[in-house]
């Protein structure tokens, strides 16, 4: 294997956008929770794509259609490596984690769940881990119940244990929070799950590029993911599931390339994960997701968490001094960005201003209503970090909260 | 009726006027957040469900009533720079006939430089605002011609 790279300067100078200003300033990036940026190696993947290869993957028998096809399917080979499942059928090729986290509601969730039966899920999920059960458990007569968060912001894992009963019939969690950055125990929770034969489902779309997931040794059920918060495409993602239940599991979206027989009598499936892939699927986003994922062994886990992990204590220790500011969420396991919120300063008004030197965050409610409820607040700023964040950016942010200050 | 749209126009000539002033973008939000903070507050009772224009960011509250022919705006958001727009909106339409309320463009936000403000995408609660402003008038301007 190559020499890592851990150079930052050399990994930014990988991000053409990172080179460009905005309102006069040069930009700093800190929305990476809702999306990251693009090295140039994914972009580069994808005008190749139309440039030299475009065609539809599993049915052609000429050139163009065979090399789409094993670059495609080559991809699916390195998700599997990416996050060690035991086989590549066992990843399926979806639009984001909301797409992987409606399958599996719509597919697993349907054949399981019944009148009366419970799902189980954290207060502190995303609204697309919270909205797909409520829909089910409207059309089953099914009820969703959950687990509450301590002022911290971290699971309650007695109350956990005690909301697990016999009613339970699946069990999804976020691995960590887009607004609050806790990293939960799932290992531990997947355990005390699985004691009970309950299956656990993990919602993995903010920690699939800060921390190494080995979804054999986590021994979760599903797995979802979204490419573009790992420097890869928007509009694809992946859901891992274990065979066996992949197997179990009717076809979602029926169309072309999920059958193998159609008569107007009777229609057979095909087999995994081509089942579950109807349509043609994005695939220059598919192809250049497997550039993302050579982005990230480039440089490896090992940097990019110690990197993000200083870059977060750094930013902590600076935005702590600030007077009237006050952090939402302090967990002790915590990863890649600091949510918090100005004494009365509303989020918008310091996203406007932050913005407007250049700087962007995010602001509002970040799809989590219940937990901005549960806190108090109208919404939260948020700082969110990639590998190619810096000091220097933080520091940025800090004299811009104390320019929105004096501001208000 | 021409009449009150010039109204209306005069406004937004005079607020382009005074925005002309400010050479950078630090004195002109400076000046649109000291505009929120002046926004007489809508009465707490009046900050209810009902009233609520829900934006993904702000919130916000409007008020419209109908006064010897004019509506009358009140209104008020959580978020300053919210506000400091909405009492642009307000000094502009408040006070006027239904009628030249349908018929205002309101492009003054934009030459003062403030359209992203007004871009559904802001989610502010600015642009579903607007376009509740002018439901009321509407809706005043209907009762007016049709009185029961």
């Amino acid at each position: 294997m190559s020499e890592l790279l851990t150079d930052i300067d050399a990994i930014r100078a990988q991000f053409p956008i990172l080179k460009r200003e905005v309102n006069g300033k040069p930009l700093v990036y800190l929305d990476n929770g809702a999306t990251s940026q693009k090295p140039q190696s994914v972009i580069d993947t994808i005008s190749h794509y139309y440039e030299y290869e475009n065609s539809n993957i599993h049915r052609g028998v000429h050139t163009l259609s065979q090399d789409a096809t094993a670059a495609y399917e080559d991809v699916r080979k390195k998700v599997q490596k990416f996050i060690n499942a035991e086989h590549d059928h066992e990843i399926i090729f979806t639009s984001g984690t909301t797409g992987g986290i409606n399958l599996v509601a719509s597919s697993f969730g349907a054949s399981l769940v019944r009148k009366g039966d419970e799902i189980l899920i954290t207060a502190m999920e995303h609204h697309s881990n919270i909205v797909p059960w409520q829909m089910l458990c409207e059309r089953r007569g099914a009820h969703l119940k959950v687990i509450p968060i301590s002022k911290e912001g971290e699971i309650d894992i007695e109350e956990y244990k005690r909301l697990i009963g016999p009613k339970t019939e699946l069990i999804s969690l976020v691995h960590v929070s887009n607004s609050l950055g806790t990293i939960n125990p799932i290992k531990e929770m997947i355990d005390i799950a699985h004691a009970q034969n309950i299956p656990v489902m993990i919602d993995g779309a903010q920690a699939i590029h800060h921390i190494p997931v080995d979804v054999q040794e986590l021994d979760c059920d599903f797995y979802v993911f979204s490419a573009h918060k790992m420097y890869g495409p928007t509009g694809v993602g992946i859901l891992y599931g274990k065979e066996e239940l992949l197997n179990d599991m009717k076809p979602w979206q029926g169309g072309g390339d999920m059958i193998k027989n159609v008569t107007f009598e009777k229609t057979t499936y095909n087999d995994l994960p081509h089942k579950f892939e109807a349509g043609t699927p994005n695939i220059a986003g598919g192809i250049a997701l497997g550039a993302a994922i050579d982005f990230i062994n480039s440089i490896g886990f090992d940097f990019i968490h110690a990197h993000e992990a200083e870059l977060s204590r750094f930013a902590v220790s600076q935005l702590r001094d600030i007077k009237g500011l006050r952090f939402i969420g302090t967990a002790k396991e915590r990863a890649g960005l600091v949510s918090f919120v100005l004494d009365g300063i509303h989020p918008y008004d310091t996203g406007v201003i932050l913005d407007k030197l250049g700087i962007a965050v995010r602001t509002g409610h970040h799809c989590t209503q219940p937990v901005m409820n549960f806190f108090e607040v109208p919404g939260t700023v948020r700082a969110s970090f990639a590998v190619y964040n810096t000091k220097q950016e933080i520091v940025r942010l800090v004299e811009g909260i104390d320019r929105v200050k004096r501001m208000f | 009726m021409v009449g009150t749209v010039g109204n209306i126009e005069q406004k937004e000539e005079e607020i382009i006027d005074e925005f002309s002033l400010f050479d950078d973008w630090m004195d002109k939000y400076e000046h649109i957040i000291s505009l929120g903070k002046e926004l007489p507050l809508i009465e707490e009772g009046l900050k209810t469900e009902d009233l609520l224009i829900k934006g993904c960011q702000s919130r916000v509250w409007l008020h419209a009533k109908l006064q010897d022919g004019k509506v009358i705006f009140t209104a008020d958001s959580d978020a300053i720079i919210t506000k400091g727009i909405i009492n642009l909106l307000i000094s502009v339409l408040s006070n006027e006939e239904p009628d030249a309320i349908v018929n205002a463009d309101l492009s003054f936000i934009d030459q003062i430089g403030l359209k992203e403000h007004l871009s559904p995408t802001r989610s502010n609660g600015l642009v579903s605002m607007v376009k509740q402003m002018k439901l009321y008038a509407l809706a005043f301007k209907t009762q007016l011609n049709n009185p029961s």
